[in-house]
């Protein structure tokens, strides 16, 4: 293992950001877990979901952007999609997780109150059904839906990286257009059962987008205005807002202080559509984090936040631990034991364990002379290919 | 100190005696129950018509299985609890339940109810299978809206139940928004919401039942309806301000 050492131009701040927001999507993934209070979902309008995709965007456009560069579109938009089948495979392989474990289930779970909960497990009888449509990224279970957006996502990123990198502004204003008309039109992909994406793409690739676009130059656009007293104000204003609506939450209707018409204003909070208020409010976070925490802060290259840039690296992997973590977690509050000690414990293991795979990768990928940690052999592009 | 005794083994009894009219396995907080609302419809019938029609309009987990299930099921429960305690005022409560609905399937055929039926009270037990076949939340919000139009429009009171909480399917139903969904309607429309998510999982928190028990135990899931019956019945009386028609002795009734 190596000390976290910023080479190729990798900005840290994105590792360690989205190492925590994998730590807080599987804390938030075990259901009922006390620890899940402290994860930033109970305290404004976004989540985790915004941070892994912004940054997500980000380092795709910075790693995959270098390489469009330097060996054109054909070969950057290759290593695109085969992130893309990686992304894929793994979410065929959590999915067969998820499968055991419901087929455990439902041969063990007989509870009469619960008859009805059990119809959850009726498209076990027919797997020819379901199975395809997993396959198709059409039925998926819960939790298992941002690894389908992301698929989504990089499939699409090759011509959008591409006209990000002469037209970064057209690219920006294309995204937030389909945006708009996405909200407009109710564009949606269906899933199955019924419905549509949990995560709708043609609303989420904004932020997305937006990433890559700060990683191409509009960051450093941006900077001017992030230096302004009236952009730190705004966003202080309106997280202590978002914070006194996520308040109201959780006290009784008969205090409630939010007025009806603010009420009818804000509701509903669209998760599926990504909200403007939840896209203000990640923008925010960005604003004070980018503000507070700069590139050069010393605590990046410490141990002490090590761990979370490590998971951060390795996101792919990390984030389908998490998700298989979660189930297991929850598997193990149910047989063994729901208890307030029990739900920490299998928080801290959790964690422990993704920071473990995390190191073990990073241990695997140095013996191929791939550690994303520091190095003698020149930059190369497809280092960093796979920790887009 | 003698006198001291006294007082505590009194104040205790009478702690007893009003923790009584549930009994303590399944007690359940005010905050968890009252809501703050107006059962107008209710209240007038109550007063002018002396009588009370209640329609439990619902799915699979409103009823029971077995041959005793509907005697059983917390409909049932609820015209016992209510009967017993409004003993001058007779409560009829009709059930109208249905497996695999979802809140737009139920909307659809709302008006139906009415045919044979004058509720001034329906219990829109809804949420699960929605959250099953996990519905879009803008249609199942569409569809509140507009199921609980229906039912005002026909002259009845609207209470809202949302879903158990089942800790052993929690990873696979995400029910979680569907609840925020019905919490948030029921403040926006000013109707009460019987919680049955929050009241299930505090008694399971403080370890009144164990939720977590997969064995096929119709016990558990009798007992749960029955207090679900009546923790019903209080937010009955105390939204459709039904207090003064309550029976005076009906505290040492249900203790015996």
């Amino acid at each position: 293992m190596h000390a976290p050492v910023a080479t190729t131009g990798r900005d840290l701040r994105l590792d360690l950001f989205r190492g925590i927001a994998l730590w807080l999507i599987f804390l938030d993934h075990i259901p009922s877990n006390v620890v899940s209070w402290i994860t930033i979902r109970n305290y404004g309008f976004s989540d985790a979901t915004e941070i892994f995709i912004f940054i997500s965007g980000y380092t795709a456009a910075f790693v995959y952007g270098r390489a469009m560069r330097e060996r054109g579109f054909v070969v950057a938009g290759a290593r695109i999609l085969r992130r893309a089948w990686q992304i894929y495979v793994a979410h065929v392989f959590l999915f067969a997780i998820y499968m055991a474990e419901i087929s455990y289930v439902a041969t063990s779970f007989d509870n009469p109150l619960y008859a009805e909960e059990m119809n959850i497990l009726d498209f076990l009888k027919q797997p020819d059904m379901t199975i395809v449509q997993a396959l198709l990224l059409k039925f998926k279970p819960v939790n298992m839906d941002i690894l389908p957006l992301y698929i989504i996502l990089l499939i699409l990123f090759p011509p959008i990286l591409w006209l990000l990198q002469r037209w970064a502004t057209l690219a920006l204003g294309a995204a937030l257009a389909l945006y708009l008309l996405a909200w407009h039109l109710d564009w949606n992909l269906p899933a199955y059962p019924e419905g549509s994406w949990y995560f709708n793409p043609f609303a989420w690739q904004l932020l997305f987008v937006f990433g890559a676009w700060c990683a191409v130059g509009g960051a450093a656009r941006l900077a001017p205005l992030l230096q302004w007293r009236a952009t730190m104000i705004a966003a202080v204003l309106y997280l202590g807002f978002a914070f006194l609506i996520a308040l109201s939450w959780y006290v009784p209707e008969q205090i409630s202080f939010v007025p009806h018409w603010l009420e009818d204003l804000i509701y509903p909070i669209d998760k599926t559509n990504l909200d403007p208020l939840r896209f203000a409010h990640f923008l925010a976070l960005a604003v004070l984090t980018v503000r507070f925490v700069p590139r050069t802060w010393p605590m990046l290259s410490s141990w002490t936040l090590y761990p979370a840039i490590l998971c951060g690296q390795h996101s792919l992997e990390i984030f389908c631990v998490g998700v298989f973590l979660a189930f297991a977690g929850h598997f193990a509050l149910v047989e063994i034991s729901g208890a307030f000690w029990m739900q920490v414990v299998i928080s801290l293991l959790g964690i422990v364990a993704m920071i473990a795979t995390a190191a073990l990768i990073s241990w695997y990928k140095s013996l191929e002379g791939r550690s994303p940690g520091p190095r003698t052999k020149p930059p190369d592009a497809d280092l960093a290919g796979g920790e887009a | 100190m003698r006198a001291l005794i006294a007082v505590l083994l009194a104040a205790s009894a009478f702690a007893g005696r009003a923790l009584a009219a549930d009994p303590p396995s399944c007690a359940v907080p005010d905050n968890l129950v009252f809501s703050d609302n107006d059962l107008s419809r209710v209240s007038e019938a109550v007063r002018k018509q002396h009588q009370l029609a209640i329609t439990v309009l619902g799915t699979g987990s409103s009823t029971l299985g077995g041959p005793d299930g509907p005697s059983l099921a917390y409909p049932a429960r609820l015209e016992v609890a209510l009967n017993q305690r409004l003993s001058k005022i007779p409560v009829k409560v009709t059930t109208r339940t249905k497996g695999g609905q979802t809140a737009e399937s139920m909307q659809r055929s709302m008006k139906d109810l009415f045919i044979e039926d004058k509720p001034n009270l329906v219990i829109w037990q809804t949420g699960t299978v929605d959250a099953i076949r996990r519905v879009e939340l803008d249609e199942f919000r569409t569809a509140l809206e507009a199921g609980i139009e229906t039912l005002q429009n026909r002259g009845a009171d609207v209470i809202l139940m949302n879903m158990q909480y089942s800790p052993r399917t929690e990873s696979m139903i995400p029910v979680g928004p569907y609840v925020d969904e019905m919490r948030a309607m029921a403040q926006q429309r000013d109707i009460p919401l019987f919680d049955r998510f929050a009241i299930m999982r505090y008694w399971s928190d403080e370890g009144a039942f164990d939720f977590y028990a997969a064995g096929r135990d119709n016990g558990l899931a009798q007992r749960v309806h029955d207090c679900l019956g009546r923790a019903i019945g209080t937010l009955i009386i105390a939204d459709g301000h039904l207090e003064p028609f309550v029976n005076k002795d009906f505290i040492n009734k249900t203790s015996q």
